[in-house]
């Protein structure tokens, strides 16, 4: 019971994170119809720039934490941001009327180039950062002496992730551009005919969407301690896997697909093995895609002939 | 079997998507050697109805039987898509005309006999061989792409990108490609969409002549009168998704259904007299227009 | 107002190629900061360091302000866009002539392919790196089918290379099976993966399919690197067996037990390592020749034709009869086992395979040389592999650089010419004859 607490609490975090990521990946595809194959490596820029950020502040001789956590978190989110909406406007924005293929190859091109870019500015070994946020809440204690335990960076996640969906979600619904997005996701011509700005709208979900991802990555360097410049492909697909699992184009779907693929990791991981478990969150991208194209959440979209 | 026996037999055709009735107990009878037009006004249901036939949408409830000329009887709402002009021989064109828009004109048409081709080639193994029985497939099968070419008029173009075209040409094209896989039902969906009156004219000479020397029945749905009236033998008139009319051209062109479905209501037919006298209106209708 | 007047004068808009260039820059320069600009540092036992390295920030600022400046100046020049006609259309002319004469071509090259292991410059090392460029481009023609023809984006073929590598590891292991009696068993076990693994993707489309199947690939190699007990795990399978040409094994005459059958010792001539090389590389070579006729035949049958028909709209292929998953699995299968060759040949050439070979970056390449190469067309792959693979040899610098430059040019060309490079599509079919077209393209 107590280990089934353990797995849980360590899958909400994994999920929160994987969420994070899987919306930039359903707002993306939500408005243009095609999936951001470079999103992974925003990801990995995004916890890259927080490693930096946070070796930076160290040597500045910044150690108050939550002050640390402030600075870095937005210093990720603006940079990363800024990389999004570069990559929007050079690999997509030039392919947004040709054929399918075309975008997804660039989208590749992208993704392959920015991980080399990375892996030939900041070396190919991994990258460690000492432990930021320490300590945690132990819950309950069972007989095996086995302790089920919250720690604070955990805590700090799951809070985090939470106010980001509640902000997100205000955005979508109740401004101008939520409005707008919602319109061109409807109907592109049919909001640009009404004044919409396409272009301005299209920028700004990347930008949103890096910036999540950014927050995610942040997460990710403090709680595994280790990043590469590979990370971004796993997580990435896992990440997609999340979004097409709770629903293409619904934010809740993505948050929920998200937190559902990390449980499954860590039930898998903790009950049969680790080295598959990556082959589990694939299987299940597998069985949605033939089952429930539309995930749990999405709406069926009938073909018009 | 004879001239005039039913060829498709449509009996309480519904169709559902979700609360919205799109085709709404529908039942009629299409016959060979006739061209049976289906109009109504736009989202009458009309390209739906082609769509359950060609297996594209399975029809929430009703029967769609196909009587084969060889005897055999189809139920079209039960057979897998692609199965339907394979195996029943219903053809159809799209109103959106699809094109393989990268290929040749000659390999469309080619490609349309790809079941009987696949065939003689024995799982490509005749083919990748050169065998005889191949090669005389194949070289039948483009006898009967450049006969049909002839007809429609595109023999000069046969090595062009189908997608290089002109429009009227195209919308041509695919109805020589529908008949490549030699059908038993000929199903057009607005087949003069986009046409001059010179074209739609050529047009009718196409129908008429795939009618008169190829005893299929053709299908037709079409906004264009003049096309309408002057081939079909039979026209089903549907309007928010229920037949309105059914019958020869000259009785469902003087029904007043149908000329309330297309033209609407009098105005002054729903208004209360005080307020037709306000906006100086008489109350007496003014003459009814023609259709 | 001063837009106006420029305007009037040159219809080079100056101010507004200026501003465009000063945004660019100073996008440029916040994106340099983080990543460039501060480069962290080992230091020992898990602690990182940061070093500044500002001065790159500023050439990189410098050089795209630069560039920008000049693409946009030539961009205004030009009284019509970059990417219609003008380069495309000489592009185009190319492509179209290149595939006029690509008998003529064709012949010069497989030529001079022929007669490689015996030109001054030859080597060892040529004929590896010649080995190399012909296993990509078997590869790079068997993805065309699935890719090119099909239009199904398989973004997990490297798949079917492992598959085709394994197999005939094992099967050498278990079995005893030399080259020659693994190959078509090899070939076979592939097709049925691709069928398996095309089953579950029959109702996909685009985007979708594709990153389905790169999760196949992802499962192929975590299987593995993690299933030990056959594959070997991350170290791999050792002592894979060369080739032997009838029986007559490539080995040092003076190395081997007197009853052991040996190249040089059957023909009486002095042993060479090269002599190994050069039979290695004239197998690729013929198993490449006999693919680019299989797949050349395959498109003239029925079967080719519906691929293409497949890509062209799925839809109007239903319509007429067309069976498109039968035609897709058909592609699946017809891709894989050409692949499943490749990884065998692969398997045997190195004698040794461990999962690093077959990541997805592999899958990733291949399709860049599909697709950069110009979809569909034949000369075009073996350009793009040949490209692709001599490009590291010329120096380390490239070599590093070598992946950096190829994300870069699959985005440049989908943006300016999203067919590849030498794309144009021979009709399988004529009516009227080639010298018909060609009188109504002079005319």
């Amino acid at each position: 019971m107590e280990y089934f607490l353990q797995q849980l609490i360590n899958g909400l975090t994994l999920g929160s994170i994987y969420g994070l990521i899987a919306i930039g990946y359903t707002m993306v595809y939500g408005i243009i119809g095609m999936i951001n194959f470079a999103h992974g490596e925003i990801y990995m820029i995004g916890a890259f720039i927080s490693l930096i950020a946070f070796l930076s502040l160290g040597l500045l001789g910044i150690s108050f934490v939550p002050l640390q956590l402030v600075i870095v978190l937005l210093v990720a989110m603006f940079f990363t941001a800024v990389y999004g909406w570069t990559m929007e406007r050079i690999a997509y924005r030039p392919l947004r009327g040709s054929t399918r293929l075309a975008p997804l190859i660039s989208a590749i091109g992208m993704s392959i180039f920015l991980q080399n870019y990375v892996q030939l500015l900041q070396g190919a070994r991994v990258k460690p950062l000492q432990p930021v946020v320490q300590g945690g809440i132990e819950l309950m204690t069972n007989a095996d002496n086995f302790s089920v335990q919250i720690t604070y960076l955990q805590i700090f996640i799951i809070v985090l992730t939470v106010a980001l969906m509640a902000a997100f979600s205000n955005v979508i619904s109740r401004t101008p551009l939520g409005r707008a997005q919602r319109a061109c996701e409807q109907d592109m011509t049919m909001a640009s005919l009404l004044g919409v700005d396409v272009d301005r709208t299209i920028s700004l979900t990347f930008v949103m969407g890096a910036a999540l991802a950014a927050v995610a990555g942040m997460m990710v360097t403090m709680y595994y301690g280790v990043i590469d410049f590979y990370i971004g492909f796993l997580a990435g697909v896992k990440a997609f896997t999340a979004a097409v699992l709770g629903g293409v184009g619904s934010l809740p779907g993505a948050m929920l697909g998200g937190l559902l693929i990390g449980l499954i990791e860590a039930f898998w991981s903790g009950y049969f093995s680790v080295e598959y478990k990556d082959v589990s969150v694939f299987m299940i991208l597998v069985l949605v895609l033939i089952f429930r194209p539309t995930g749990l959440l999405g709406k069926p979209e009938v073909e018009k002939v | 079997m004879s001239e005039n026996a039913p060829l498709l037999e449509v009996e309480h055709l519904t169709m559902r998507f979700g609360g919205l009735v799109a085709i709404g107990d529908l039942s009629f009878t299409a016959r060979r050697d006739e061209i049976t037009a289906i109009i109504g006004p736009n989202g009458a249901g009309k390209t739906t109805v082609f769509n359950c036939l060609t297996g594209f949408y399975k029809p929430t409830s009703g029967r769609l039987t196909l009587h084969h000329p060889s005897g055999q009887r189809f139920l079209l709402e039960r057979m897998d898509g692609f199965r339907i002009p394979r195996q029943a021989g219903v053809a159809r064109t799209f109103q959106n005309i699809r094109l393989f828009a990268g290929m040749t004109v000659l390999e469309n048409l080619v490609v349309a006999q790809h079941n009987t081709l696949q065939h003689a080639s024995a799982f490509s193994i005749a083919g990748l061989l050169g065998l005889p029985r191949y090669r005389h497939a194949e070289a039948a099968a483009v006898e009967r792409a450049g006969y049909w070419l002839d007809r429609v008029g595109l023999t000069a173009q046969a090595d062009w990108p189908a997608g290089q075209l002109p429009y009227g040409d195209q919308r041509r094209l695919e109805i020589a490609r529908a008949m490549c896989i030699e059908p038993t039902l000929l199903c057009l969906d607005e087949p003069a969409a986009g046409l001059n009156p010179t074209e739609s004219g050529q047009l009718n000479q196409l129908l008429l002549a795939i009618r008169a020397e190829h005893k299929i029945g053709v299908l037709l749905i079409e906004h264009d009168m003049s096309v309408v009236m002057n081939v079909s033998d039979h026209i089903v008139v549907l309007d928010y998704g229920r037949k309105i009319s059914d019958g020869a051209p000259e009785a469902v062109r003087n029904d007043p259904m149908v000329i309330r479905a297309y033209l609407g209501e009098e105005e002054t037919d729903t208004l209360p007299p005080e307020v037709a006298r306000d906006v100086g209106m008489s109350a007496a209708p003014p003459p009814s227009a023609e259709v | 107002m001063a837009v106006a007047a420029t305007a009037e004068r040159a219809r080079i808009d100056f101010p507004a190629v200026l501003k465009d260039a000063v945004l660019a820059a100073v996008v440029a320069f916040v994106l340099a900061v983080p990543l460039v600009g501060l480069q962290t540092l080992d230091q020992g036992a898990n602690a990182l360091g940061i070093k500044t390295r500002f001065d790159w920030v500023a050439y990189g600022t410098i050089a795209v302000f630069l560039g920008r400046l000049a693409i946009g100046y030539l961009l205004a020049v030009r009284a019509r866009p970059a990417t219609a006609a003008g380069t495309s259309g000489g592009l185009n002319a190319l492509a179209a002539t290149v595939s006029q004469y690509s008998t003529a071509i064709g012949v010069v090259g497989v030529a001079f392919a022929v007669a490689l292991p015996f030109l001054p410059f030859s080597s060892v090392y040529v004929l590896d790196v010649a080995t190399k460029v012909m296993i990509y481009v078997m590869l790079g023609w068997g993805l065309n089918v699935v890719v090119g023809l099909a239009g199904l984006l398989d973004l997990g073929y490297v798949a079917f290379y492992a598959v085709g590598a394994y197999s005939f590891a094992l099967f050498a292991q278990w079995f005893h099976l030399g080259f020659w009696q693994a190959l078509p068993v090899s070939g076979i076990l592939a097709a049925t993966f691709g069928v398996v693994l095309g089953f579950p993707v029959l109702r996909l489309r685009g985007d979708y399919l594709a990153i389905v199947t790169l999760g196949f690939g992802e499962i192929i190699r975590i299987i593995l690197i993690n299933w030990s007990d056959v594959t070997g795990g991350p170290n791999g399978i050792n002592g894979i067996p060369r080739p032997t040409l009838f029986g007559l094994s490539f080995l040092n005459p003076d190395n081997v037990a007197e009853d052991v059958p040996t190249f040089s010792g059957f023909f009486h001539i002095d042993f060479a390592v090269i002599q190994r090389y050069i039979f290695l590389y004239y197998i690729i070579l013929i198993l490449a020749l006999i693919t680019n006729a299989f797949t050349l035949r395959l498109r003239k049958l029925p079967i080719g034709r519906a691929w293409e028909a497949l890509r062209e709209d799925e839809i109007a292929c239903r319509a007429l009869g067309l069976n498109p998953r039968n035609i897709k699995l058909s592609a699946f299968a017809i891709g894989a086992m050409l692949g499943g060759f490749a990884g065998s040949f692969f398997a045997t050439s190195q004698n040794f395979i461990s999962p690093e070979s077959f990541t997805f970056i592999e899958s990733a390449i291949i399709l860049a040389i599909v697709v950069l190469g110009g979809m569909g067309s034949q000369l075009g792959v073996v350009l793009a592999a040949t490209v692709l693979v001599t490009l590291p040899e010329f120096g380390r610098e490239l070599a590093q650089f070598r992946m950096l430059i190829f994300g870069m040019a699959m985005i440049a060309i989908m943006i300016w010419r999203p067919r590849g490079l030498l794309a144009h599509r021979e009709p399988s079919l004529r009516l009227h004859g080639k010298s018909a077209a060609r009188r109504k393209a002079a005319a």
